[in-house]
């Protein structure tokens, strides 16, 4: 929004004060202005009233005409002017020779062929409005020669606040509320709001008005008759033109210059189609042409503005067609209302139509100001048109209204939240809220503070509130920066955060892989591109791309489609993500969210053997390192569709299940490169967590000699071997090692080397041999004959 | 000198300059000097001479003794060294100008960046706290004080979950959960709570260069007797001088308006670029918004069982992802999630 000095200042003297300096406090104590503030009319000069003595036609030319204009100056000057609307006689705006405009400085120059000493000026050329139809066609009781900065406020400083930074703030969606502010920074008093006095009319016939519907809050109308001004006066555009709206009529401007200055909109309506005014709403949908001449469907929550059954307004966002101000209209039925912000914002929304009416409803506008709004609107309409007359009487339907709030406070409630004692007094406390509109009952230290009807509609509510206002007025660069008291407590570190943390460091420094971010959602389209399933789980409602509206199950497709996009990144590499994945629903609804850690290793120069080994170990480090603990491995069927039916093995610990290693299923794997190999494992992160770590137990070297003994073992697999030399049960085997596998035709054998040791005696040859052949008796039992 | 003395003498000389290797040495050793060597075996010859004779023969052939010892010794030593000099050589001498091959892994810049904040918050005596990606409407938005028919709360901005769930907006969806947590040792033990919660949250949004709707944040809250506004300016001066390792840091507060705050503001930090004296990254006002912060909402105190009239406290919330890319000057967003390795492999470990 647009704010323009000049109009802050009908309502403050700033007069002596540093502007840009209020400016810049105004943006740290009450809402963001944007950088670029515009100094209006400073690059204007030379723009005078001149009188056009006489208009011949360019010999050569059927546009052009050949003027001689008085300046004010001895002798009229010679000007070739090709506006449409030049006549004898008329008073224009004129930049003589030496004039700026903006990047032009206005010089003599030819203009076919005849010498132009000067140019009659529109009012875009002089940057008052976008109006570039003609020349301007001014008053001829302006004197000749005046220059026009003497006559309108051009020069202006102008500078826009964020919008968003006045989203809690009602009242500062018009000039006279950011006024307040001005009046509170600058310690100058407001000045109370030009009204007429509505009573005057009171004897008149009242209008038809009803409200139907809770969504309206309050409904105020008053008529007029016999409007003869239709175009605005050209300061009142300036200032239009300035805060960014156009200048359509003088009504409709009128509206406009109310709304921009109290925040309150408001719409005339032409009387001759309004005469029973009903707010309410409709039990079925229904297009209605809004005054833009776009066709709206308003729906059973859109409340609207009726004559009698007649639609003749969206309420708080824009009036009809039918019923707009036009060029005959004399008179009008003016409509100053408040809504709920819910349904404005609502209806706006089905609409797709904000207006700067809704964007202000929006915000809670406080129902008191419509008959204020009202007088403000007569008090300038009977200056600007004398023969306007009001023919209704003040009509006012108030439906409902906000609570009237009083907060008590007292020093000490304020000194607890600022930290700063007295270095904001009870004093700054007392006039900064009386400035801002409070009404403050002080008793030494105590207050008793009532908000005033504009901020008490949702702004200020709590005692906290009160706080933000005292402080933001005292200004935040004045706080001094201070420690807290409070005690000295040693910050632990989450267990899953520690174990996150160690984990992300083992995978990045000891086994160079990358840790990536993905999605929390399945990307169907990809998916399906490699040949996964998107599996059933949990929805969004209102995913905007349809491809992504189920919840990921798991980590493993999303870090495959990720890791399809490196292909080509490099011969080998590997990804890990600790994200999170949601298994469905838990028995009391909720999600079964999980955290994750997801690795996926990919290889064209090794073999599949060596990379699923490669990952194996990994995760049997990560179990060592971190819990000094072996992981077990065992076979499981698999169920999803990245999953290859074969390696496929769940990882536990302790007994718990954490998680899965595998391959990726053939047809994946193709679809992201043929000739790779590509194996991954997930593992429940805050599972793995809550392992009991093992952690050191010392055993002091023996300083015994030990013995080594190997067994070459005719088996495919090592398990069982375990298996025996565990049952063996002898406390001096301090090792088991394979030293070496073998498959060839005649069949599989497994090199064991057994290492004994006694912290106390060297082991005899006896003893220890006996041990073995135990093993080898349980081995060769199984089937499993020494080779 | 007796010729045959002197004969074996010119022979062991020749046998020295033509043995190659320590094992030919030691040959020589045992054909002069063993027990039944040449030079022994001159002895034998000495019963056919006379006494006179034999002194002065003896004399010699220990003298051939010594002789043949020493230069045995000396032609080992010889052997040896051109063995080592030739083990030297043998070594070829490598191209140390070939680039090294560093086969690094990388962190995702969020985790870099998140970890220096924690380190940060941590050593000021905050609790690093973790919390899930789907929440409820109560954590999100309820006990957050915003009402029902807030903005926020709109499918335009909100993910919403088909079982009524929702994917956190704002990290801020944690701070309920974190005052439940902590508020009996605030209140029995006088123990302040100080957390940082960083998070993964969801936009309802169309992603552009600057705009994703997954990024991370991370809050932090601050609550106990008498925590004021001047502690929330000191706290936020001191960490994020810290996190951004900028000792001369400047920080202003402006009024900023957020339901779970009051009074409620949005913190700038002095521009990083140009130190606050104007360059187009902060549109020349020297001034970069960086974070909402604020003092606690009564409401949301008192939604977390603790009694705003006894306490206080504030909340900020960091937008790590944000950080990230001013740190590592990622110009577009969407790089974060692409998985892409080109670009996040060049995170490594930066401390």
């Amino acid at each position: 929004m647009y704010i323009s000095m000049n109009w802050i200042r009908e309502f403050v003297d700033l007069s002596g004060l540093d502007i840009m300096d209020l400016i810049r406090q105004f943006s740290l104590s009450t809402a963001e202005v944007e950088n670029e503030i515009f100094h209006k009319g400073s690059d204007l000069s030379g723009v005078v009233v001149a009188e056009i003595r006489s208009v011949a036609p360019h010999p050569e030319s059927k546009k052009l005409h050949l003027l001689k204009v008085d300046i004010g100056e001895s002798e009229p000057v010679d000007v070739v002017c090709g506006a449409p609307n030049v006549r004898e006689g008329m008073k224009t705006a004129f930049a003589k020779v030496g004039a700026r405009l903006g990047e032009i400085t206005i010089a003599p120059r030819p203009l076919a062929g005849y010498m132009s000493c000067g140019m009659c000026c529109s009012e875009k050329e002089i940057g008052i409005s976008d109006d570039n139809s003609g020349i301007m066609d001014l008053d001829p009781a302006y004197a000749n020669g005046t220059d026009l900065k003497d006559i309108f406020a051009i020069d202006d400083i102008v500078f826009e606040v964020d919008n968003k930074s006045l989203t809690n703030r009602p009242d500062l969606w018009g000039h006279y509320g950011i006024a307040r502010e001005f009046s509170a920074l600058s310690g100058r008093p407001l000045k109370a709001l030009p009204v007429a006095n509505l009573e005057a009319y009171a004897s008149l016939p009242a209008l038809d008005i009803e409200i139907e519907n809770d969504d309206c809050l309050r409904y105020s109308g008053l008529k007029f008759d016999n409007v003869g001004v239709s175009v605005s006066p050209v300061n009142m555009r300036i200032r239009l033109f300035y805060c960014g709206m156009r200048a359509i009529n003088f009504l409709a401007d009128m509206t406009n210059y109310l709304m921009l200055e109290m925040g309150q909109p408001m719409h005339a309506f032409d009387s001759r189609k309004v005469e029973s005014i009903r707010v309410r709403k409709f039990a079925e949908a229904f297009t209605f042409a809004t005054l833009d001449g776009v066709e709206r469907k308003c729906d059973e929550n859109t409340l609207m503005i009726c004559n009698g059954e007649t639609p003749v307004a969206i309420a708080g966002i824009m009036g009809g067609l039918d019923s707009e101000i036009v060029a005959d209209t004399t008179s009008l039925t003016l409509e100053s209302a408040c809504f709920d912000p819910v349904s404005v914002r609502k209806s706006a929304a089905r609409l797709a139509h904000r207006t700067d009416a809704s964007q202000r409803y929006e915000k809670t506008l406080d129902p008191e100001m419509t008959v204020t709004a009202i007088a403000r609107f007569v008090k300038l309409l009977s200056e600007i048109d004398p023969g306007a007359k009001v023919t209704s009487c003040l009509t006012d339907r108030y439906n409902r209204s906000y609570e009237c709030k009083t907060l008590e406070i007292d020093k000490s409630f304020v000194d607890r939240y600022t930290g700063i004692g007295d270095a904001i007094t009870c004093d700054h406390i007392e006039k900064t809220l009386t400035a801002l509109g409070f009404a403050v009952e002080r008793d030494g230290e105590n207050f008793r503070v009532t908000v005033p009807s504009w901020r008490a509609t949702k702004d200020v509510t709590l005692k906290a509130d009160l706080i933000e206002e005292i402080t933001r007025i005292y200004g935040y660069d004045n706080f001094a920066p201070i420690t807290a008291k409070s005690p000295l407590y040693p910050v632990r570190m989450e267990l899953t955060k520690s174990v996150e943390e160690n984990v992300k460091d083992m995978l990045v420094k000891r086994f160079s892989l990358h840790e990536v971010h993905s999605y929390v959602w399945a990307y169907s389209d990809e998916y399906k591109r490699l040949g996964m399933e998107v599996e059933d789980n949990v929805r969004l409602l209102n995913a905007t791309n349809p491809n992504l509206s189920v919840l990921r199950t798991s980590i493993v497709p999303t870090e495959l489609c990720q890791l399809k996009t490196n292909v080509g990144y490099a011969p080998e590499f590997g990804l890990f993500e600790i994200g999170r994945v949601v298994k469905g629903l838990r028995e009391d609804g909720m999600c079964n969210e999980r955290k994750m850690l997801c690795i996926t290793l990919y290889s064209k120069t090794a073999e599949l053997r060596d990379l699923y080994f490669r990952l194996r170990d990994m995760l049997a480090v990560l179990a060592d390192e971190l819990k000094h603990k072996a992981l077990v491995f065992a076979p499981m069927a698999a169920e999803h569709s990245w999953q290859h039916p074969k390696n496929l093995n769940s990882v536990s610990c302790d007994g718990i299940c954490l998680g899965e290693m595998g391959v990726v299923h053939p047809t994946v794997g193709k679809s992201i490169d043929k000739k790779a190999s590509i194996v991954y494992a997930e593992l429940d992160i805050e599972a793995f967590a809550k392992i009991a770590p093992a952690g050191i137990r010392y055993e002091e070297a023996s300083r015994f000699p030990g013995m080594e003994i190997d067994l070459n073992v005719s088996s495919d697999t090592f398990a069982p071997i375990k298996e025996s030399i565990d049952a063996a049960a002898c406390p001096y085997i301090k090792g088991v090692r394979v030293v070496d596998v073998y498959r060839g035709e005649e069949g599989c054998a497994i090199n064991v080397r057994i290492s004994f040791s006694c912290a106390d005696r060297t082991l005899t040859r006896e003893e220890v041999q006996a041990v073995v052949d135990g093993i080898v008796a349980d081995l060769a039992a199984k089937g499993m004959p020494l080779k | 000198m007796n010729t045959a003395i002197l004969e074996l003498r010119e022979k062991l000389d020749a046998a020295l300059a033509a043995a190659q290797s320590v094992a030919e040495l030691d040959g020589l050793k045992v054909e002069y000097l063993g027990k039944k060597g040449s030079v022994t075996a001159l002895l034998k010859n000495m019963g056919k001479l006379s006494d006179e004779e034999k002194k002065s023969f003896g004399r010699e052939v220990n003298e051939l003794k010594d002789y043949a010892a020493e230069k045995i010794a000396e032609k080992a030593a010889a052997l040896a060294a051109a063995e080592l000099a030739r083990e030297l050589d043998a070594v070829e001498t490598f191209d140390i100008s070939l680039p090294p091959v560093l086969d690094r892994g990388s962190f995702h810049p969020v985790t870099l960046v998140q970890r220096r904040c924690e380190a940060v918050f941590r050593s000021m005596g905050f609790q690093v706290e973790d919390y899930s990606e789907i929440v409820t409407d109560y954590e999100c938005f309820e006990s957050l004080n915003i009402p029902p028919f807030h903005p926020a709360r709109d499918m335009q901005d909100t993910y919403y979950l088909d079982n009524g769930q929702l994917l956190k907006t704002q990290t801020s969806a944690a701070q309920n959960a974190i005052y439940k947590k902590y508020k009996d040792a605030l209140i029995n033990e006088g123990k302040p709570i100080k957390a940082v919660f960083p998070g993964r949250c969801f936009r309802n949004e169309a992603t552009d260069a600057c705009h994703e709707n997954t990024f991370f944040q991370m809050e932090g809250v601050m609550v106990g007797k008498d925590i004021s506004i001047a502690n929330l300016i000191y706290s936020m001066k001191t960490m994020l001088s810290e996190v951004f390792e900028n000792y001369g840091l400047k920080v202003r507060l402006r009024p900023g308006f957020f339901p779970f705050v009051e009074p409620g503001f949005e913190l700038d930090i002095s521009c990083q670029i140009c130190g606050g004296e104007g360059c187009p990254s902060c549109k020349h006002s020297g001034w970069l918004e960086l974070c909402p912060c604020g003092m606690i909402h009564p409401n949301v105190l008192r939604e977390g069982g603790i009694d705003p009239d006894v306490y206080t406290g504030f909340a900020f919330g960091l937008g790590l992802t944000r950080l990230a890319m001013m740190k590592y000057g990622v110009k577009d967003i969407r790089d974060l999630n692409s998985g892409s390795l080109v670009a996040m492999s060049q995170f490594t470990e930066d401390k």
